[in-house]
């Protein structure tokens, strides 16, 4: 039930914004701080009780029937990855609340309407485990930020929300139809419809095609290479917080589509993809990252940063083991707050200099010095400095990723250096050398400061503390189906020189070994071999139940 | 006692975030206190914590805390932890107390700076991490103070923001360091995939068990190790951010690009040595490194004319020597120059900055001289340095670390004639270049007028580096020369000693022939520089010498290189795909549907006729396929 509050929060809280818009802006934005408030408590409370179930990943959820004709369910399910996104939306919406409170001043009742329905779709799209639904959720948070980009947003913003429009609508179609095919080849098997994601695991594990119907979407939300176009111009032309959530919540969707969906579904479709994808991820993080060092425009520069670090994202999912993807998941909040603080300041210094242009700025340190140590530190952040979430997120990727494919993760640790080059840049360029612009441009207020202090602490909590953030994501992603999850052939302790070499060897091709080799569930069922194929694979939280049961219930009246 | 360990790196970053959060609304005379007093207090802890190792040390000669587990997961249990031994032991009293005396220093130096608390707050933070990486117990740790020491030598090189040029040499310095990191890194990956740890103790254990000799795995990881070695440590092909590092304030020069960061490299190898005995290609080139270095540093420091310049090469020239020393499997003589060309150059570089301070910022040695009377407690100091740096024989320390270098090139097993010959030629060219220094600054004619004198802040510290410089060598003698062993026999418990012993003649003789080099040195420096000035700045003046020259001050001319070769390209590439040459493709697209809709709608004419003429056409087209098909 829980799951249907923070989603009805968002919607009843965002149609209350809307009205008290009418009424006052002043009264719009109190509302919608309140309701991300409001979200962000029971967040926090899903977290206080927190205690599986019994052999089973899924923390909260909820199964209802929906249109029974079609057997489409409402079927909302979290498990640790979600709630650590979910986590990751209430805060960024709170935070995405407050950026907006003085750059928005037109419609602002039905600006937060927008914002907080995105929130909410956001939220279905990581809980919602009925395919239909899923797609219903993935178009629901298209259409808000879609307005959002198109009403509030810069200069040439019709042509960018258009562009991010037919993008992502077309992808999200070539979903559709992937999902009804899944559906069909489920029909055709067992002769019942069911676009329930637990009974149609194992349905078409080999389906290349399907598989690359979901591929396309997410690699489009993610934004992989060459897909990823849309996405310097959605940002440049977004109002800051669009770009905070474009950039925090929606590359996060396509990330976690890939987790969810693509691995589980597709396990031996994915395995003979992985070296195309994880190509195209390290492409990704060399192209954005030199990309991002020849722009001009702060924006710009920032949105092909996101190119760069959800190209490690893309390298991790692939790279199929336990330290990539926890890697993966940490990489996903850390990049929300990084690159989401990086498009804050970039909002706050275009409301202060009224150009986003770098080669306009200069000197902003002498001039706002407070801030300019915040941009040190997102800077720092971005360039995977130790001691801050995106290199404990890296360093894992690659080491995912080397265990995988030693050339491509090599080729890919390059991207440190490019990473480097752009973010000295951009303070070289922004709040270095001789100070360029005229006037006396106000440091950071407290409410801007509060904004970069909450995002500051998560970084350097992630970068110090990550252990909570791993454990949280581990029941769930050890049930990934072909992921391997030990790092090496490593066992504790002395041993024979024999022995070593023996796993040297069998460690220096990895893609030899049999990927399921260590897949074992927390219960003890085993996941199917996924290179072997051997047939269908016991979902170890069984088939999808009849009718209607919350995994609440069966958690002994913890609701 | 030991629990105490945590505090040493902890204090200098409490100082720091003190400083940086409540820097602006300190005094500056709270600052002058914080500042120095952290590093002040870590030192002393660790100089506390040092002396009962000395006394009653751990068992196994070791100490671990296990602050925190940082990283846990897929097999791989990284903790946040700190690691006690004689090695790290060395490498803390080092930094703690000079980085103490270069704080106190600074509080004079930097006075007049209006980034007074905030120059604090990064050297804490240096400080602190530069504590973090040799205390490290596994290589995590080790890789957040090494990445967090060059991030502080980046904000501190680049201190002085508002000029570019200083922002230049502040990102050159980033970037070509974590060029190595990224090698580093690979090593780690391919550590870890190996032995399922990133624990230092316990790959040393594992290595020689799972490696033979040689091994390609061994040698490969050695490689990897010595790519980030060579970057933070300014060694070839990647020595090229050293001499624009000066860019600094001088008291940053002294602690982090003297004294303590430029010789994490150096703690590097030495601290992994297991893995390099195992690979013996590999660390033959860290000796032909540290040999090739050590010689280009030399003769380009001769031809500079800046101070910091002359001292930054002297740099690099001798963390060759510690390289060479690393290459022949001299782990210990490594460690014992690191720790005497620690007083010696944190000793020049803050005399240097003595100079420009009462100079009113000129840095070119011809337009110094005959500061010798004006300025006689920096000139003594500054000489007691010069000699150790020189290495002139029996009374100072660089000597005795230095012979016990080029001994060991010579008699070590995996040594050979050429490093020792290398080594040679460079102790003269060490003892050229320093007193062509010397004889130029303090003597001769006077060029530029001193402003004031240096105040106690700044010459208590040159006097204590200055013993340290002078007396700091007797913790390690040759057997000739009372054969002391205390600084070998107390890093025996974590190092290997050298294998090989020569003969008391032969130590002898090599000693003799330094000695001559060395004197060599300064007497040719006394004779070009000194009393036939003229004649060698004519020499100097003509067309081959001159090239020669210039050829020297541009350090070999290696950015020229590395411009063309790395950052031209990658500007180009950069530039010429700016607007993204894949979305060239999706306007292309957008551009056909248009051009596409443009014609099509051209055909909705409203014209009867045409539309006839079309739908005959097309149904003429449809049974010609079904007809001829």
């Amino acid at each position: 039930m829980i799951l249907v509050l923070l989603i009805l929060n968002l919607l009843l809280g965002g149609g209350l914004a809307w009205l008290a818009g009418r009424w006052s802006a002043s009264a719009a934005r109190w509302t919608a701080l309140v309701v991300t408030l409001f979200e962000l408590l029971f967040v926090g409370l899903l977290w206080l009780r927190l205690e599986p179930a019994e052999g089973s990943p899924w923390l909260a959820g909820i199964v209802a029937d929906w249109i029974p004709n079609f057997s489409v369910k409402l079927i909302l399910l979290m498990d640790g990855v979600s709630l650590l996104l979910i986590t990751l939306t209430a805060v960024l919406g709170v935070l995405a609340v407050l950026v907006s409170w003085r750059e928005i001043q037109e419609n602002v009742g039905f600006y937060y309407f927008n914002l907080l329905c995105v929130l909410a779709g956001v939220i279905g799209v990581f809980t919602a485990l009925d395919l239909f639904l899923f797609y219903v959720c993935w178009e629901l948070m298209l259409i808000p930020m879609f307005l959002l980009i198109a009403n509030w947003g810069h200069a040439h913003r019709k042509a960018a929300a258009i562009k991010f429009f037919l993008f992502t609508q077309l992808s999200g179609l070539l979903m559709l139809v992937a999902i009804l095919g899944l559906a069909l080849t489920h029909f055709q098997a067992t002769g019942a419809i069911t676009f329930d994601y637990r009974a149609l695991l194992g349905t078409a594990p080999g389906s290349l095609w399907l598989m690359l119907g979901f591929f396309v979407a997410f690699a489009v939300k993610l934004p992989a290479f060459p897909l990823h176009t849309w996405l310097p111009d959605a940002h440049t032309e977004a109002p800051t917080a669009g770009s905070l959530l474009l950039a925090g919540l929606l590359l996060k969707t396509g990330a976690y589509g890939l987790i969810r969906f693509i691995l589980p579904l597709f396990p031996e479709a994915a395995a003979a993809f992985a070296p195309i994808a994880m190509t195209l991820g390290v492409i990704g993080i060399l192209y954005g990252a030199v990309l991002a060092f020849a722009q001009t425009d702060f924006k710009r520069m920032v949105a092909y940063t996101s190119v760069s670090h959800l190209g490690f994202v893309l390298l991790a999912v692939f790279a199929m083991n336990l330290l990539a993807l926890q890697g993966a998941v940490v990489q996903m909040l850390a990049h929300g707050f990084s690159t989401g603080a990086l498009f804050v300041l970039a909002g706050a210094l275009q409301e202060r200099l009224h150009t986003r242009d770098l080669r306009r700025m200069g000197g902003l340190w002498t001039l706002m010095p407070r801030m300019g140590a915040v941009a040190l530190f997102f800077a720092m952040a971005a360039l995977g400095l130790p001691g801050l979430g995106n290199f404990v997120a890296e360093f894992l990727i690659l080491l995912g990723a080397y265990r995988a494919n030693m050339p491509l993760a090599a080729l890919a640790a390059v991207g440190l250096v490019f990473a480097t080059i752009y973010a000295l840049w951009l303070l070289q360029r922004a709040f270095y050398g001789p100070v360029a612009s005229e006037g006396a441009p106000r440091d950071l207020r407290p409410r801007e400061t509060l904004i970069f202090a909450v995002m500051m602490a998560a970084l350097l909590w992630l970068g110090l503390f990550p252990q909570p953030v791993l454990d949280a994501a581990a029941p769930a992603l050890h049930r990934v189906p072909g992921v391997s999850l030990h790092v090496g052939a490593y066992v504790r302790g002395p041993r024979s020189p024999a022995r070593v070499r023996e796993s040297a060897h069998s460690v220096a091709r990895p893609e030899t070994a049999p990927l399921a080799e260590h897949v074992r569930n927390g219960d003890g069922s085993v996941w199917g071999d996924a290179k072997a194929g051997r047939g269908e694979a016991p979902a170890p939280w069984g088939r999808a139940g009849t009718g209607t049961s919350t995994i609440d219930d069966r958690r002994g009246g913890a609701r | 006692m030991y629990s105490l360990i945590w505090l040493v790196p902890i204090v200098p970053f409490a100082g720091f975030l003190l400083l940086a959060f409540a820097g602006r609304y300190l005094p500056r005379r709270a600052v002058a206190i914080i500042g120095p007093g952290a590093v002040g207090l870590s030192a002393a802890v660790m100089l506390l914590i040092s002396g009962q190792f000395l006394a009653a040390p751990p068992a196994g000669y070791a100490y671990e805390q296990t602050l925190w587990s940082w990283i846990a997961t897929g097999g791989l249990e990284v903790g946040f932890t700190l690691y006690l031994d004689p090695l790290s032991v060395v490498m803390g009293c080092v930094i703690t107390v000079v980085g103490f005396l270069i704080h106190v220093y600074a509080t004079a130096y930097m006075a007049e700076d209006e980034g007074y608390s905030k120059f604090f707050a990064y050297m804490n933070l240096f400080v602190g991490a530069m504590l973090l990486l040799v205390l490290g117990q596994n290589l995590l740790v080790l890789y957040l103070g090494w990445e967090g020491v060059g991030l502080c030598s980046y904000l501190l090189i680049g201190f002085w923001y508002k000029k570019p040029e200083n922002g230049a040499a502040a990102m050159k310095a980033f970037i070509v360091t974590r060029i190595g990191d990224v090698a580093l890194l690979i090593g780690l990956f391919l550590l870890v995939v190996q032995f399922g740890t990133l624990d230092i103790p316990a790959i040393l254990a594992a290595a020689p068990g799972a490696w033979a000799v040689g091994a390609p795995a061994a040698v490969a990881a050695a490689l990897l190790l010595l790519g980030g070695a060579v970057g933070k440590s300014a060694q070839l092909p990647l020595q090229t951010w050293l001499p624009d590092a000066m860019a600094g304030p001088t008291p940053v020069s002294a602690l982090i690009h003297a004294a303590t960061m430029v010789t994490a490299g150096v703690y590097l190898i030495a601290r992994l040595h297991a893995l390099f005995a195992l690979a013996p290609g590999a660390l033959l080139l860290v000796g032909i490194i540290g040999a090739a270095t050590l010689l280009l540093a030399a003769f380009s420091a001769l031809a500079q004319h800046d101070l910091k310049r002359i001292l930054a090469y002297s740099t690099i020239s001798q963390l060759g020597y510690m390289f060479l020393a690393l290459g022949v499997g001299a782990w210990t003589a490594a460690l014992f120059h690191f720790m005497t060309h620690a007083f010696f150059k944190a000793l020049l570089f803050l005399g240097a900055g003595a100079i420009i301070h009462s100079l009113r910022d000129e840095q070119n040695i011809f337009r110094m001289g005959g500061l010798r009377r004006r300025l006689p407690a920096v000139y003594w100091t500054f000489l007691a340095g010069a000699l150790a740096l020189a290495a002139a024989p029996l009374i100072t320390a660089g000597f005795y670390s230095k012979d016990l270098i080029l001994f060991a090139a010579w008699v070590s097993p995996v040594g050979n004639r050429w490093l020792w010959g290398a080594g040679l030629l460079g102790a003269f060219l060490t003892a050229l270049y320093t007193f062509r220094m010397v004889f130029l600054v303090f003597h001769g004619p006077e060029r530029t007028a001193p402003h004031g004198r240096p105040g106690p802040a700044m010459t208590v510290p040159l006097m204590i580096l200055a013993l340290l410089s002078l007396l700091g060598g007797f913790v390690e003698t040759p057997a000739d020369l009372g054969g002391v062993h205390l600084f070998s026999s107390f890093l025996g418990h974590a190092l290997p000693g050298l294998a090989a012993h020569g003969s008391p003649a032969l130590e002898a003789a090599l000693q003799l022939l330094s000695t001559v080099a060395v004197l060599g040195g300064i007497a040719l420096a006394y004779q070009l520089y000194l009393r036939r000035r003229e004649a060698t700045a004519r020499w100097l003046a003509r067309p081959a010498p001159d090239a020669a020259r210039r050829l020297l001050l541009a350090g070999w001319g290696f950015d020229w290189l590395y411009d063309r070769l790395f950052v031209r390209p990658f500007v180009w590439l950069a530039t010429v795909n700016k607007d993204d040459s894949v979305d060239a493709f999706f306007r292309g697209l957008a551009r056909a549907s248009l051009l596409l809709h443009g014609a099509l709608s051209r055909a909705q004419t409203g014209n009867l006729r045409w539309y006839a003429v079309g739908f005959a056409l097309g149904v003429m087209a449809l049974l010609a396929i079904v007809v001829f098909r």
